[in-house]
């Protein structure tokens, strides 16, 4: 069969499964006063129509900041803006200033699914058709059936299509930054990834790899003349494109300190919620949010953060090729999300699409790793009403996997990178089969989060206990996130470069 | 290191692809149903809750059991699982009742049932000419299990609209793959269990009726094809009878004794509404030509004879619902994978008659998945049947590209431009007999090509899959 035909046939099941996991219930349906995620981007378009550009962010009498004040970067608001537009064509009700607050009817959920779906095919879907095609190795097939596994990814679905959220734009934008510095497109790349960074400021957590990419490159290319010409262009695009999104705010100079403050709520604290990173976990045993004050927080969470981050950062300054560059952000990322400050579970995802790009090289692991990130959201998921589609998505996607990329065949030491763990092994237990090891272990934690998915939904927690089951969630992601970013960073920082992939490198 | 090809195993594409699909229909488990749902409920609510003596006179819900006996069964069997998702949905009186569980378990029994088709489908394949060698996407038997494990009329019909066709067309095939392998006393007997969980399939039992006594009955043809009369066996009719009877015995047996007998008739065919007059008229025209020639009929001939008598019945029969179009459908995917010209057939009438289906689905949430899900299988199987004949020219001739592609505006027409429009108002089933009258003139097409195909196909006496 031919190549296209394959390709539409993925990509329909993709969109099939995506607008059939949207017929279920959204984040705050139906629990005024605050209602949920769904209704803040409801808010934002009522906000961006009806009041003016230097009104976006102020509290003022027609914008209550803390009803769902805007907290994103412009172009979350000017995307909102565009949606409010299309909105007022169809029933001008849905962003009326004030009277549309808590608006839910079975129409407007349909046009709020279709704008996900929109941008979802506009801007994601491509992206990661041509990340496939261009980055891949194997015969098409392999290629069109990673793409297929990425497309099904149930985290992004679940909380775009379910909770309801836009990083299909954020991650779409990244991808094609990705993309473009793959390709040798550097200027493309970083417009792209700057964008990315101007929709949410989250892709921070992937910003650190882009600069020490490039600026390897630049290296690479002597720092005199082209080198260093090439890193001015670079910095000239970024800079070029911030002034641009962020041209209707540099008007005024409180404008961008107050979008700023906005965008980095610095008084919040180390944590919110339950999320599975160090804070949260540790802060089970030792109370670390009472006990020590916030500067010892903010300055525990940079070293910690700053630690784990540097290693993969310079190997990749030292390094610039693409595999390098994948890994670093996965690391980075990852690293951010376990040891920064207020971190949302949602952010997960941020570390889910560069693993969805090691996918064809290592497919048991970062299956391994986007089931776990599908798991670590389970409680926010089921605050949702998205149960049925958790379990359907989640388990298709397992199967897939494993089945389409022959995960479970894959996995010999060599194909899993194991390198660092048999070197630390050889001494006292020569014999260790590692790869059964892992596979073992991959089967006995699909069990445990099988097994506590279950009970939180069966089980009624203990009276005293009763965040008993999203804080074990939490517990039991952290200490495989643990395990994963011990993992990546080894196979970045040990694993000489395999000769196959040079050839995709620039 | 190996890039290691995905499908390795013989038969795990199989599972993959029920697997696969099922999940599919478990993410539209919350999507809309039609009254077919409360149909359902209601029959598991009569069975349960009633003796059998009040099953076909139980008239408090306006959906009256309508099926024969050996369904009324299936669901009464259904009811006492349902017992352990909602009690209240086995209670009569709660009409209209569709708590989430009831909509869970009722989704889940229609997926559960498919069971049965999955293992008629793997049958069917087993009667395929098998082509060594080939990859896996061009294998007849892979392209037979996606056209239909994935049939876009039995995903949109049973698992959105809600119906049992599934479970039901799989006996159908498990009947038929029966008879291809020779085992025609175990078909026989699938048939008859079949018309007695839904009495439609009687349009087809006229090719039955004939294949088997032509076929079966009369052990031996002569050299040329023609009837040996002295070949007939009266043991095999006597046991075929014995197996039929005895099938419908057990079914209307307790109604028979109860006295009921009329009654269960009354409700299985409303002569109200006028069926019965043109109920046989397409048959007796099957009958008729199949009784004219006399030559061996082919286990290629009985599946085409059965798709002319569904069609002819589903064109020419009142009351005719729109879904009975799938009768059609079925089995001529097992023809399509196997000639050429039955490929090019299949194309027209399956994706004209899939649109037809597009009406059952009226609301704004479903419609992207049912475009989604038409062209998944329009392209695939373009895609997989050009692939398979693809030696031999194209599979559909420029003016039948041309209609096909005329679905096209016709769809951007009835469904986005026209509700635009002030003749919304006025005249608002204009689409729909739009709708009605295109997809019309692709399904007589294709009924009169099929015809003409099966008055040839006598003279192409090839080597058989039959004795």
């Amino acid at each position: 069969m031919e190549n296209w035909s394959l390709i539409s046939l993925c990509v329909l099941l993709g969109l099939t499964a995506r607008w059939a996991v949207s017929f279920h219930s959204y984040s705050g349906a139906g629990k005024p006063p605050m209602f949920g995620d769904y209704e803040a981007q409801r808010h934002w378009q009522e906000v961006t129509y009806n009041l003016p550009v230097h009104e976006w962010y102020f509290n003022t009498t027609n914008n209550d900041l803390n009803y769902w004040g805007l907290d994103y970067p412009p172009l979350t608001a000017y995307h909102s803006l565009v949606c409010a537009y299309v909105a007022k064509l169809l029933n001008p009700e849905w962003v009326e200033l004030y009277a549309s607050r808590g608006y839910e009817s079975h129409s407007h959920k349909l046009f709020m699914r279709a704008t996900v779906l929109f941008t979802d095919i506009l801007i994601y879907i491509p992206a990661v058709l041509l990340y496939c095609f261009y980055f891949c190795d194997g015969s098409s097939k392999q290629k069109v059936a990673t793409a297929f596994c990425i497309l099904l990814y149930p985290g992004l679905i679940l909380i775009d299509y379910g909770h309801f959220q836009y990083n299909s734009v954020s991650l779409g934008l990244a991808l094609w930054g990705i993309l473009g510095l793959g390709l040798g497109w550097d200027l493309f790349g970083s417009l792209a990834f700057t964008l990315a960074l101007n929709y949410k400021q989250m892709e921070l957590y992937h910003s650190l790899p882009f600069f020490c990419y490039l600026l390897g490159k630049c290296i690479k290319q002597g720092l005199t003349w082209r080198g260093f010409f090439h890193l001015v262009k670079i910095s000239m695009t970024v800079l070029v494109t911030f002034a641009l999104c962020w041209m209707p705010f540099l008007s005024d100079p409180k404008q961008p300190l107050q979008v700023l403050h906005r965008l980095f709520p610095v008084g919040r604290g180390l944590f919110e919620d339950k999320v599975a990173n160090t804070w949260c976990s540790l802060n089970v045993l030792i109370k670390i949010k009472t006990l020590l004050s916030r500067e010892t927080q903010l300055f525990l969470s940079f070293a910690l953060t700053l630690l784990f981050v540097l290693p993969s950062s310079l190997k990749l300054l030292s390094k610039p090729t693409l595999w390098q560059f994948k890994l670093a952000l996965v690391n980075t990322s990852l690293a951010f999300f376990l040891f920064s400050f207020q971190v949302h579970e949602k952010s997960i995802l941020l570390v889910a699409l560069p693993v969805c790009l090691v996918f064809n090289e290592i497919p048991l692991i970062a299956t391994w790793f986007l089931l776990t990130s599908t798991f670590s959201m389970l409680p926010l998921l089921l605050k949702d009403g998205l149960l049925l589609p958790y379990v359907v998505t989640s388990l298709a996607f397992l199967f897939l996997s494993l089945y389409l990329l022959s995960a479970l065949e894959r996995s010999t030491e060599e194909e899993l990178r194991l390198g660092l763990y048999r070197k630390l092994t050889q001494r006292w237990l020569p014999k260790l089969n590692l790869s059964r090891i892992i596979k073992w272990k991959f089967w006995f934690s699909l069990a445990a989060m099988a097994a506590l998915s279950f009970t939180s939904v069966w089980l009624k927690p203990p009276a005293k206990l009763p965040d008993l089951f999203p804080v074990l969630v939490s517990v039991l992601s952290f200490l495989h996130f643990l395990g994963f970013i011990i993992y990546f960073n080894q196979v970045q920082l040990m694993e000489p470069q395999r000769k196959k992939s040079q050839k995709k490198t620039n | 290191t190996v890039m290691a090809a995905p499908m390795t195993n013989d038969q795990s594409w199989f599972y993959a692809l029920a697997l696969g699909v099922s999940f599919l229909k478990c993410l539209l488990i919350n999507a809309y149903h039609s009254t077919d749902f409360e149909v359902h409920r209601n029959w598991l609510a009569l069975t349960h809750s009633l003796p059998v003596s009040q099953w076909y006179y139980e008239a408090t819900s306006e959906w009256t059991l309508d099926y024969p006996p050996l369904f009324a069964w299936f669901e009464y069997g259904l009811s006492h699982i349902a017992c352990f998702f909602d009690k209240e949905m086995l209670v009569v009186p709660n009409l209209n009742y569709a708590s989430p569980a009831t909509v869970l378990f009722q989704r889940l029994s229609v997926i559960v049932a498919d069971v049965v088709f999955f293992y008629a489908v793997k049958e069917c394949c087993k009667c395929l000419r098998e082509d060594k060698g080939k990859d896996l996407l061009g294998k007849p038997s892979f392209i037979l299990t996606v056209l239909l494990l994935w049939n876009f009329g039995l995903l949109i019909v049973d698992h959105i609209h809600f119906q049992y066709n599934g479970f039901l067309f799989g006996v159908l095939l498990l009947s038929i793959a029966r008879h291809c392998q020779n085992r025609h006393f175990e078909g026989a007997f699938l048939f008859s269990v079949l018309l007695n969980l839904k009495h439609i399939y009687l349009y087809i039992a006229p090719a039955y009726g004939i294949y088997l006594l032509r076929c079966f009955c009369f052990t031996q043809s002569n050299a040329d094809g023609s009837l040996q009369w002295r070949s007939f066996s009266v043991v095999r009719l006597v046991i075929l009878g014995t197996i039929v009877l005895s099938t419908f015995a057990v079914s209307f047996g307790p109604f028979i004794a109860l006295g009921q007998l009329p009654q269960v008739l009354s409700r299985l065919f409303p002569f109200k509404r006028g069926l019965c007059h043109a109920y046989w008229a397409p048959n007796i025209w099957a009958l008729y030509n199949i009784a004219d020639k006399a030559f061996s009929i082919l286990a290629r001939g009985f599946l085409r004879c059965l798709v002319i008598c569904a069609l002819g019945s589903f064109m020419f029969g009142w009351h005719v619902h729109e879904k009975a179009i799938m009768m059609a459908i079925l089995p001529l995917s097992l023809l399509a994978v196997d000639s050429r010209k039955d490929a090019g057939i299949f194309l027209m009438l399956s994706v004209t008659s899939h649109y037809s289906l597009f009406p059952l689905l009226f609301t704004t949430q479903e419609l992207p998945i049912k475009i989604f899900l038409m062209l998944l299988f329009t392209i695939f199987s373009l895609a997989s049947l050009k692939t398979l004949f693809r030696k031999g020219g194209a599979l559909l001739n420029p003016l039948e590209v041309t209609y096909l592609l005329g679905l096209i505006p016709l769809e951007l027409i009835c469904e986005f431009v026209y509700p635009l429009t002030v003749w919304q108002k006025t005249f608002p089933f204009l689409p729909l007999m739009l709708t009605s009258v295109y997809c019309a003139l692709g399904v007589t097409y294709a009924f009169i090509r099929l015809y003409i195909s099966l008055l040839t196909c006598s003279d192409t006496t090839k080597k058989t899959k039959m004795q």
